[in-house]
C-alpha cells in the first residue's frame, strides 16, 4: 500500500440511535484503498447500521464519516455524489423487479452517470460477464435463482464504478448451494483490488478474503485484527465465546 | 374392477341434478340486461316515444363522456401528486396532501361541486382581479368576470378534486406496498428520491393499483351525472329536462339508465383490456 495515499473510508466516533436502542456505540474504523474488511458479530450488534451509515441509508446521530476524503454531510448533492462512489449489496437482493437484468444494471447508469444507452448496455454485459451470467441479460429477476439474482445485484452496483463495494450478509438469504457462486464472485472482486466492506457469516470467506476482521458487539467494535490472529488466538473473551459458538 | 360399473351408474342419476345446478349458476343477471338491452336497442328504432326520447338525450352524450374523461384524468394526476405528498417526509408537503384528502372524504361529492361553483370559483376570480389590478389595471385578468367561468368548467374541476382525494389514497397505497429495499436499493446507486419514485417505485406501484384506478373510472362516469345540478348539460340533464317538460317519466328514466349501463359496461371491457396488457407488459 501506499503509505502517502488516503484512507478509503475513515469513521470516527460514529453513534446512531433509533429512539432509545443505542445501535451503534462510538465506532471509529479506517479502511485503506484496495484492503477488503469483513465485520462479523452476533445479531442486533450494529453491523448493518455501520454499513448503512457509509452510504447515508442511516443519518448518523453523531460522528463523522470520510468516504475518499470528502465528509458525509446532510447535503442531497453531497449524498447522491457518495452513494454513486459506493455500490452496495443487500441480503435481499432487492433488484427491481419489472426491469429485466440488463435494465437493472443500465437504469442508474443512465440517469445517475448520465451515460448513453449504448454505452451502458455496453457496460452491463460486461459486469453480466464479469459475475458469470452472460446469458441472463434479457431474464426479469423472478426467474433468475437466488444466486443469479445476487450476482445481478453485485453487476449492478459494479456498473457504477464504485470505489468501494458495501454487502450487508450477501448470502444469508441463499440456498447452501449457491452461497459458493455468489461468494467466488466477491472473492474474484477482492483480488481485483476493490476496497470492500464486508458484513458476513461465512468465516471461510472471511478467512480467505479478508484483510482484516472487525468483531461487532451491542453497538461497539470489540476486536480488529488479522484473519489469521483473529482465528487462532482471539484477544478478548467475548470474540472467544462467539467463534466457540460459530465454529463448533 | 367394480370400481367404474359403480362411478357409471351413479353418473344418469346426477346428471340431472347438475343440470338443475348449471342452470341455477347461470348469470341470469347478465342475461336480463341483454334481453332489456336487447328490447330498448329494438325500441329506439322502431318505438316512436323511445326514438324521440333517444333523440332528446344523446345530444348529452359527448358531454357526459367528456366530463368522465377530463375529469378522470385531471383526477389521477391530482392523485398521484397527492399520493406522493401522503408519504413524503417533508412535513409542509405531508400536511397539506392529508388535508386535501381528509377534507375530501368527509364532505359529499354534491356539496363540493356547490362549494367550488358559488365559493372557490368566485374567490379565485376576485383574488386574481385583485393580481390583475396590481400588475396590469384594466386587462385581462383584472377585467376577468366571474360569469366568464363556464359552470362546465367549474364542475369538471369539482369532480377532478373530489376523485383526486380517493386516488391520493390509492397512490399512496401502491406505493406504500411497494418494500422499502427497492428505494434503499435504488438511493444506494445514488438516485435521487425523485428519481427512485419515477424509475423504481411508481411503475411497480401502478401496475397493482391498476384495478382500483379502472374501478373509479368507470364511477366517474356515473358520478358525472352530478353536473346535471348545475344545469351542465349531460344525458342526465337532458332527460330531467324532457321530463319536465312532457311529464313522461318511466320511458325516459329506463332510457337514460340504459344509456349509462351501456357506457359503464363498455368502459369496463375497455379498462380489464388495459389491465391484462398491462399485466403481461410486467413482471
Ligand atoms: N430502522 C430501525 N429502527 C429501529 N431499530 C433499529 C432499526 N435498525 C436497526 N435497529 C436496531 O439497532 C440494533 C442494531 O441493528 P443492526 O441491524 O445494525 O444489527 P446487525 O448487527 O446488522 O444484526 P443482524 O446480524 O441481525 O443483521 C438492533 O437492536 C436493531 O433492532
Ligand atoms: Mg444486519
Amino acid at each position: 500500500m501506499d503509505a502517502t495515499q488516503q484512507p478509503m473510508i475513515v469513521i470516527k466516533n460514529l453513534t446512531k440511535h433509533f429512539g432509545r436502542v443505542k445501535a451503534v456505540d462510538g465506532v471509529s474504523l479506517t479502511v485503506e484503498a484496495g484492503r477488503v474488511m469483513v465485520i462479523i458479530g452476533p445479531s442486533g450488534s450494529g453491523k448493518s447500521t455501520v454499513l448503512r451509515c457509509i452510504n447515508h441509508l442511516e443519518t448518523p446521530s453523531s460522528g463523522e464519516i470520510w468516504v475518499d476524503g470528502i465528509q458525509l454531510t446532510h447535503d442531497h448533492k453531497n449524498i447522491n455524489a457518495i452513494r454513486a462512489e459506493v455500490g452496495m449489496v443487500f441480503q435481499q437482493f432487492n433488484l427491481f423487479p419489472h426491469l429485466t437484468a440488463l435494465e437493472n444494471i443500465t437504469l442508474a447508469q443512465r440517469i445517475v452517470r448520465k451515460r448513453g444507452e449504448a454505452e451502458a448496455r455496453r457496460v452491463a454485459h460486461q459486469q453480466l460477464e464479469r459475475v458469470g451470467i452472460p446469458e441472463k441479460a434479457d431474464v426479469y429477476p423472478g426467474q433468475l435463482s437466488g444466486g443469479q439474482q445476487q450476482r445481478v445485484a453485485i453487476a449492478r452496483a459494479l456498473a457504477m464504478n464504485p470505489k468501494i463495494m458495501l454487502f450487508d450478509e450477501p448470502t444469508s438469504a441463499l440456498d447452501p448451494e449457491m452461497i459458493k457462486e455468489v461468494l467466488d464472485v466477491m472473492q474474484d472482486l477482492a483480488r481485483s483490488g476493490m476496497t470492500m466492506v464486508v458484513v458476513t457469516h461465512e468465516m471461510g470467506f472471511a478467512k480467505n478474503a479478508a484483510d482484516e476482521i472487525v468483531f461487532m458487539d451491542r453497538g461497539g467494535v470489540v476486536e480488529r485484527s488479522t484473519p489469521d490472529d483473529f482465528f487462532s488466538q482471539p484477544r478478548e473473551e467475548r470474540t472467544r465465546l462467539f467463534l466457540s459458538q460459530i465454529l463448533r | 374392477m367394480t370400481l367404474p360399473t359403480s362411478t357409471a351408474r351413479s353418473q344418469p342419476g346426477s346428471s340431472q341434478g347438475q343440470f338443475i345446478d348449471w342452470l341455477a349458476h347461470l348469470p341470469w343477471w347478465l342475461l336480463f340486461m341483454l334481453l332489456a338491452g336487447v328490447i330498448l336497442t329494438f325500441a329506439i328504432f322502431s318505438d316512436d316515444l323511445y326514438s324521440l326520447i333517444f333523440s332528446k338525450l344523446q345530444n348529452g352524450i359527448l358531454t357526459t363522456l367528456s366530463v368522465t374523461v377530463v375529469a378522470y384524468l385531471i383526477a389521477v394526476l391530482l392523485g398521484l401528486l397527492g399520493g406522493l405528498g401522503r408519504v413524503s417526509k417533508n412535513p409542509l408537503i405531508y400536511n397539506l396532501a392529508t388535508l386535501y384528502v381528509q377534507v375530501i372524504r368527509g364532505v359529499p361529492i354534491l356539496v363540493q361541486i356547490f362549494y367550488f361553483a358559488f365559493v372557490i370559483t368566485p374567490g379565485v376570480v376576485g383574488l386574481l382581479n385583485a393580481l390583475g389590478e396590481a400588475i396590469n389595471p384594466g386587462g385581462l385578468l383584472a377585467s376577468l368576470d366571474n360569469q366568464d367561468i363556464p359552470m362546465l368548467a367549474r364542475v369538471v374541476t369539482a369532480l377532478a378534486f373530489a376523485y383526486g382525494g380517493f386516488e391520493a389514497e390509492t397512490f399512496r397505497a401502491g406505493i406504500e406496498s411497494i418494500g422499502r429495499g427497492q428505494m434503499e436499493a435504488a438511493r444506494s446507486l445514488g438516485m435521487s428520491y425523485l428519481q427512485a419514485m419515477r424509475y423504481v417505485i411508481l411503475p411497480q406501484a401502478i401496475r397493482r393499483i391498476l384495478p382500483p384506478l379502472g374501478n373509479d373510472f368507470v364511477s366517474m362516469l356515473k358520478d358525472s351525472s352530478l353536473v346535471s345540478v348545475l344545469g351542465v348539460r349531460d344525458i342526465t340533464q337532458e332527460a330531467r329536462l324532457y321530463m319536465a317538460a312532457s311529464f313522461i317519466y318511466p320511458p325516459t328514466l329506463n332510457m337514460l339508465a340504459f344509456l349509462y349501463l351501456s357506457m359503464t359496461l363498455v368502459l369496463s371491457l375497455v379498462v380489464k383490456w388495459i389491465e391484462t396488457r398491462m399485466g403481461k407488459s410486467g413482471h
